[in-house]
């Protein structure tokens, strides 16, 4: 038995740190086939709605390339950039003799038990790598897709940035309309080469009965950019998840930004933390949550280890409904002299001098309550494509709308 | 407000076309007063009416005296995070995106339209931004706290002009427009004609009269000496 599923056996029934535990056993490991389609206008038009809700674009345009897996079957998988390849990951284990020097490299198996369960009933998903040297101009697309009842997805993500490449991605998990209830594991391990760029967006776009437990680790080396720009204002029965960024090489750079919405029924305890291990690092933390009824934890943890390193955490929240909660769990850590690192954390409701003022600007209460609320989620996303950009705006003035 | 009164026995009447002036020491009460005309919620109106434009507005919203024609200039108006200056005066300009860029070039403020409403502007810079976003909305009575205040030399002759367009002092039979201005610098008496002034003490008016007279008397000899002439 190979050693990583030695560990992942052992980690089997481990709990996770954070986040209510889940009985992994009462989700079905098996799920039925789905036929592969060529073309991504073979996509059924039930599905595709709720695929562009997550930010796809099925006509695969303005897209470097795209990825679809629907339950445990890649049903999708196309680029039409040189120098970016995609491949669903079991594909790419076998054409990359394993994957060895990635393979639960950044993200430790026997983590927990989700993290095992992904190893011991594992169910493809995306690898991405952008060759060295290219500059990809336009997102690749990929698509975790639910639709089988009481289903679990495990996936196992790759990602590769080469030295100096550029490449942005853009990530949409959503669910059939009338799915009730599922499990969404999702192992991502990133590697930012030297003087690489990656742009992660995710929007989440959950049923009210779906567990997700994101398992997501970034190595970025010297001079290379991580931004990770996620996205989760549907609800989502419950929601943890905490990516793990280390900045290892000299002058690597990330910024997370988060926009949570949590209705009534949905748990999120979303956080990140990034190690500044390397001198002349740099990084920044950003959340805006808004409680509509829902819990809502928001961490960040930043951790510098060398003098001269330079980071930022913000958590704001806001609270709409008087149910619910937003705990805001900003944590800094220096182990060394000369670190500059700092936070700033504030939960609170809309200001109503805020809400008059535009009043007697002549705009109506719940119109001024929306302005406030979107300008809140208007968080400055730097190093995004002006579509990526678009998109996110989309789908918060969406979101916003439906929030009042 | 609070709880407590804080204006008694107010009784103004502007006509349409009129300009007038608040003149009255810190905490007097003219700040509340306009607030209590635009509708705020911490104030509340205990006796008497506000009518405006022969509608009695006493009980109505703030937004809907605002769609009647009431537009005020905020002496420190609130940050909005997010919301940029640019989005919101098109907005009330009802999209009318070349006119807000041509208002912001008249006042030299189009490297502040892309910030967020409020955010770091020095108190120059604030005017601007509340005169802007009245020029878009175009009132009919406008409500000025303290236009001058915390304004250089140079831009106070710029929002004087502005505040002059906005009141339509360039006509004058045919002018409709209506202002009640706070001033304690008196320096915006130099940019437009006012037609009456009064003096706001311990919430109460003193004093009406001809408002240069007054800021003069003011200037000269303080607010009880002149809240002393009361006529």
């Amino acid at each position: 038995m190979s050693e990583i599923r030695e560990k992942a056996l052992g980690a089997a029934e481990k709990k996770a740190l954070n986040g209510p535990d889940i009985d992994l056993s009462s989700f079905g490991q098996k799920a039925k086939e789905h036929t592969y389609k060529a073309d991504l206008e073979g996509i059924p038009d039930e599905e595709k709605e709720g695929m562009a809700d997550a930010g796809m674009i099925l006509t695969g345009e303005k897209r470097t390339g795209s990825y679809i897996q629907m339950d445990h079957s890649p049903v999708h998988c196309s680029v039409r950039e040189e120098g970016v390849e995609i491949l669903p990951t079991a594909e790419a284990l076998k054409k990359y003799d394993g994957l060895k020097d990635y393979w639960w490299k950044a993200v430790d198996v026997g983590a927990d038990k989700y993290t095992a369960r992904t190893e011991l009933d594992f169910h493809n998903g995306y690898f991405i790598r952008a060759s060295s040297g290219v500059k990809s101009l336009f997102p690749v697309q990929a698509c975790l897709y639910l639709s089988e009842e009481n289903v679990a997805q495990n996936v196992h993500n790759i990602v590769i940035v080469e030295e100096n490449a550029e490449l942005h991605i853009i990530t949409g998990c959503t669910t059939a309309p009338h799915l009730e209830r599922a499990l969404h594991i999702g192992v991502s391990e990133f590697y930012v080469k030297r003087g690489a760029t990656l742009t992660f967006t995710m929007i989440h776009n959950w049923g009210e009965k779906v567990a997700v437990r994101p398992r997501t680790a970034v190595w970025v080396e010297e001079g290379g950019t991580y931004l990770s720009n996620y996205v989760c204002m549907k609800p989502a029965r419950s929601l943890q998840m905490a990516p793990v960024i280390r900045l290892m090489g000299e002058g690597a750079v990330t910024r997370l930004n988060t926009i949570l919405v949590a209705g009534k029924g949905s748990e999120m305890d979303v956080g990140g933390s990034v190690h500044l291990e390397a001198a002349g690092t740099r990084a920044e933390i950003i959340s805006r949550t808004i409680s509509t009824g829902g819990n809502i934890i928001a961490r960040g943890l930043l951790v510098g280890y060398k003098p001269g390193v330079r980071a930022h955490l913000e958590c704001n929240g806001l609270m709409l409904a008087d149910s619910g909660n937003i705990r805001a769990i900003p944590e800094l850590d220096g182990r060394v002299a000369g670190v500059e690192m700092s936070h700033e954390a504030a939960v609170g409701k809309i200001s109503q001098e805020e809400i008059e003022y535009l009043m007697a600007r002549g705009i109506s209460e719940a119109d001024a309550t929306a302005l406030i609320v979107r300008g809140f989620l208007n968080v400055e996303m730097e190093g995004l494509p002006a579509e990526l950009k678009e998109e996110i705006d989309r789908v918060i003035a969406e979101s916003g709308k439906s929030l009042m | 407000m609070g709880g407590h009164e804080v204006l008694h026995n107010i009784n103004m009447e502007i006509g349409a076309g009129e300009t007038h002036v608040l003149f009255g020491k810190n905490g007097s009460g003219k700040t509340s007063l306009l607030m209590a005309i635009m509708g705020f919620s911490q104030y509340r109106i205990t006796k008497g009416s506000i009518i405006f434009k022969g509608t009695d507005i006493t009980s109505l919203s703030i937004n809907e005296r605002a769609a009647l024609g009431i537009g005020m200039s905020f002496q420190r108006p609130p940050t909005i995070r997010g919301l940029r200056t640019r989005d919101l005066v098109e907005l009330l300009s009802r999209n009318n995106g070349g006119e807000t860029v041509n208002h912001a070039k008249h006042l030299n403020f189009t490297e502040f339209l892309d910030r967020e409403i409020n955010q770091g502007l020095s108190g120059g810079e604030i005017k601007k931004s509340e005169l802007l976003q009245l020029m878009a909305q175009n009132p009919d009575l406008i409500l000025l706290d303290e236009p001058e205040s915390g304004v250089d030399l140079e831009n106070i002759a710029l929002i004087g002009k502005v505040i002059k367009k906005l009141l339509q002092k360039n006509l004058r039979r045919l002018r409709t427009k209506s202002g009640l201005i706070i001033t304690h610098t008196g320096l915006i008496l130099n940019y437009l004609e006012a037609d009456r002034g009064y003096l706001l003490l311990d919430g109460a008016m003193k004093c009406h009269g001809n408002p240069r007279e007054m800021f003069n008397t003011i200037c000269n000899l303080g607010y009880e000496e002149c809240a002393r002439c009361q006529r």
